[in-house]
């Protein structure tokens, strides 16, 4: 197991939140005695399980615990189900360049029977596995001994039916389609259509669409590519399908820019739909607005009415029918505007913020640095900045709302700007389907957050 | 005075080379040359300063020059870490084509910027240089060492090292010919040991390293120490590019003390049009130019054709009849000469 589970604690949430359950997992690879860092975390669609990618080409499931007369107390909780490689490291011969096995993302598929299925990408292939349940084997083979061994056919003197008997259940995961070669460019996002047949793959400058089944072929339906590299000044950052509408997806750009595209109009979507774009404010426009209006996530809601995008400051909820301005802002981290300088030299101007909807779509989260990670409710216009710390995860540990001190005198408790660790950085957040319960990737070590009504 | 830079523009996998040479604007020099300026990014450089404010009577007046001028300065700066972070010496993986994007938006608008001032006009002029100032990149400075990111803001101010290096072009080509800048440090060729510096300072791309393993490493250790030593400013004998060694600690302590307020300043950016007041003055710093040894279409071409030089011609054209860089051959640049025939040997497998 790359995961070593290291506490499961009760903590006192000092906030709306009240009582919660806080897990961590470090990820941790023996062989080589070093740990990884996490790259995507991802709910499956009923919440029971929880895939994590990491930097080493490693997918890790965790699966809830069911409710049990044995152990009632771990009811709710996650434990490691599968772990498998997913992707190696390869070698781009033509370019002489190494291609990295880290999972940048990966999707569940509807679950259709009693296996599981999901697709993990690095930056050029994207994988389908199978993960699937054996607590049975077949026993009393003609042909074969119970030690796998063959027998001699002439030796046999009568026939039986092998029987199944049970075993200690074994997760199998089985790569069953490999969609490779289709991108020149770095895989940044996957989607699963709503007809649970298609998928599209989003690279810098093009996006594919898949038929699961078929593998030698996709379709390409946005090409932003100039006929002259050096004319290049946008790329695509994120792409997503549109929850119920099989024929819509978006997709945002680095000038901070989301297109809405309808497949219904044209082969090649190129031309969209509908532009979303907020008008700049002339008064804050700096050299760096560009690159902080640059879009990293794009996630529609639940209900597939509205669109949330991340950018380097702040989180904005789009309603799909008005295309000229957010109806929502949310300030994630304003307090580093005016070290935007600093954060340009030191490249985390640059990082890509996830961010999530909860089941209902009346909260979403997003991660920041110093290992904050931020909640906001959309109807109480309440946030909350917690930490996703070793010390919040010790038993009798209460978690505290944090907050930043942007200037004049720190009170107790506030953290200065300055001494904020921009190391740690919270990417990556999941938010369950359907209930409380949040999955945050703190480099490497996995925290998972739930309410604890008792 | 004139500084030298030695680039060496390699092709993959064609693993052809062109080694190109010409001089360093004394911009980029004078550019960094102001020591009133509190140098959050260019630590331990001098500067000469632009006289806006000798000349003015009037207080207002010589407030909003010195303003504009420290403005232009801080945009300038930001222009030189941008085209530094477009190179990076340590890629094995492809570059991320997004920040790529994003810092080559960024250098296109100071440029546009200081086009419109005439700043750039007046460069690009001395430069020789065809087609319009918009251009990408017609200079950039380069840092042979990459960034690591430290744990606070405050530790990364400190950490600066802004030699003016060399010159590269960048280009998202993404054909199977790959081309690839190789840098080099600045070397002045009054110095003695200008051979040793272009070759041991010869910052190879990680790709390279696929091929070039055991020899790259040495040459990469050894370029590292120096941008380690360099980075570190004054007191260094192995840095030959410093002149006005004691001078820097005193810019490193100003550099420390101002540096917050440079990010803060920095952080609040706003474009300015037309304010520029220091036209003169980089006339003055251009005067003495020679252009003729700055022909980047040479390099472009150079780059376009690929031209099939063999690894040893590497060495050749550091001789003395590739113009007049009057490269002495020292012991030491005979040895690390030595050192580039071996990566030279792994690579041709001979």
């Amino acid at each position: 197991d790359p995961f070593e589970k290291v506490d499961v604690v009760m903590v006192m949430c000092k906030s709306h939140l009240g009582n919660v359950q806080a897990t961590r997992y470090v990820l941790w690879c023996r062989d080589a005695g070093f740990t990884d860092i996490i790259s995507t975390v991802e709910f499956n669609y009923s919440g029971d399980l929880l895939a994590t990618g990491d930097k080493g080409g490693r997918v890790v499931i965790f699966q809830r615990e069911q409710e049990s007369k044995n152990r009632p107390l771990s009811r709710g909780e996650y434990n490691v189900y599968s772990t498998f490689q997913s992707h190696e490291p390869e070698f781009d011969y033509l370019k002489s360049l190494e291609i990295e096995e880290k999972i940048n993302k990966i999707r569940w598929l509807p679950q259709q029977n009693a296996a599981h299925f999901l697709l993990s990408t690095n930056d050029k292939t994207i994988k389908l596995w199978k993960i699937s349940e054996r607590d049975k084997r077949a026993e009393g083979y003609n042909l074969k001994d119970e030690d796998g061994r063959l027998r001699d056919p002439f030796r046999i003197t009568s026939l039986r039916v092998p029987v199944l008997m049970p075993m200690d259940l074994m997760v199998e995961a089985s790569p069953r389609r490999i969609f490779a070669n289709a991108h020149t460019y770095h895989i940044n996002s996957i989607s699963v259509n709503s007809d649970h047949e298609t998928y599209l793959s989003a690279d810098d400058l093009r996006i594919n669409l898949w038929h699961l089944e078929i593998t030698d072929r996709s379709f390409n339906i946005v090409d932003i590519k100039p006929a002259n590299m050096e004319e290049l000044t946008e790329v695509i950052t994120a792409a997503e399908c549109h929850p119920h509408q099989c024929n819509v997806f978006v997709y945002s750009s680095s000038k901070g820019t989301i297109r809405l595209c309808d497949m219904r109009a044209a082969a090649l979507c190129d031309r969209h739909s509908k532009f979303f774009e907020e008008p700049e404010d002339p008064s804050s426009r700096s050299f760096f607005s560009e690159i902080i209006s640059s879009i990293s996530d794009v996630k529609f809601s639940h209900s597939g009415r509205y669109m949330m995008t991340r950018d380097y400051l702040s989180v904005k909820v789009w309603d799909l029918n008005m295309e000229n301005r957010p109806v929502e802002t949310y300030q994630v981290h304003e307090y580093l505007r005016s070290k935007l300088c600093s954060l340009y030299e030191n490249d985390c101007i640059f990082d890509k913020f996830e961010c999530c909807w909860n089941g209902s779509d009346s909260a979403i989260m997003t991660g920041s640095y110093n290992n904050f990670f931020r909640m906001f409710d959309r109807n109480t216009r309440r946030d909350i900045t917690l930490e996703a710390s070793r010390e919040n995860s010790k038993p009798r540990a209460i978690l505290k709302p944090r907050k930043v001190c942007t200037g004049g005198k720190r009170k107790k408790d506030e953290i200065s700007v300055d001494s904020l660790d921009f190391n740690k950085k919270i990417l990556h957040t999941a938010w369950h389907p359907k209930e409380n319960v949040i999955a945050v990737a703190a480099t490497n070590n996995l925290y998972i957050f739930q309410d604890k009504i008792n | 005075m004139h500084l030298v830079v030695v680039v060496a523009v390699m092709c993959f996998p064609c693993s052809s080379c062109v080694f190109v040479t010409f001089r360093l604007l004394p911009l980029w020099l004078a550019g960094h040359r102001d020591r009133s300026r509190p140098a959050m990014f260019s630590k331990g450089t001098k500067r000469k300063f632009s006289d806006g404010e000798d000349e003015m009577p009037d207080d207002g007046l010589a407030g909003a020059k010195v303003a504009s001028s420290a403005y232009s300065l801080q945009r300038q700066s930001l222009l030189d870490m941008s085209l530094i972070k477009l190179q990076l010496c340590h890629m094995l993986v492809e570059p991320n084509l997004c920040r790529s994007v994003l810092i080559a938006n960024t250098v296109r608008q100071i440029q546009e910027e200081m086009t419109h001032d005439g700043s750039w006009q007046v460069v690009s002029d001395s430069l020789g240089v065809e087609g319009s100032p918009s251009e990408r990149l017609v200079a950039t400075e380069v840092l042979c060492r990459s960034p690591s990111p430290s744990s606070t803001l405050s530790e990364q101010e400190l950490e600066r090292d802004t030699e003016p290096r060399l010159y590269s072009l960048v280009s998202y080509d993404d054909s199977s010919c790959r081309e690839e800048e190789v840098v080099a440090e600045v070397i002045e060729d009054d110095n003695e040991a200008l051979c040793s510096e272009a070759a041991s300072n010869v910052c190879l791309s990680g790709t390279m390293s696929h091929c070039w393993e055991p020899g790259e490493l040495r040459v990469q250790q050894n370029n590292d120490d120096i941008c380690e030593d360099s980075r570190l400013g004054s007191g260094d004998e192995d840095v030959d590019v410093e002149e006005e060694d004691e001078d820097e600690e005193e810019e490193q302590e100003m550099s420390q003390k101002e540096s917050k307020t440079m990010g803060q300043v920095f952080g609040t950016f706003e474009i300015k049009n037309g304010s520029s007041g220091s036209e003169s003055a980089l006339e003055e710093l251009f005067s003495d130019v020679d252009a003729s040894y700055y022909d980047l279409d040479t390099m472009l071409t150079g780059m376009q054709s690929t031209p099939k030089i063999g690894p040893y011609d590497l060495l050749d054209n550091l001789g003395p009849s590739h113009g007049p860089t009057s490269i002495g051959s020292t012991a030491n640049c005979r040895s690390d000469l030595n050192e580039l025939d071996h990566i030279m040997e792994i690579i041709v497998g001979s």
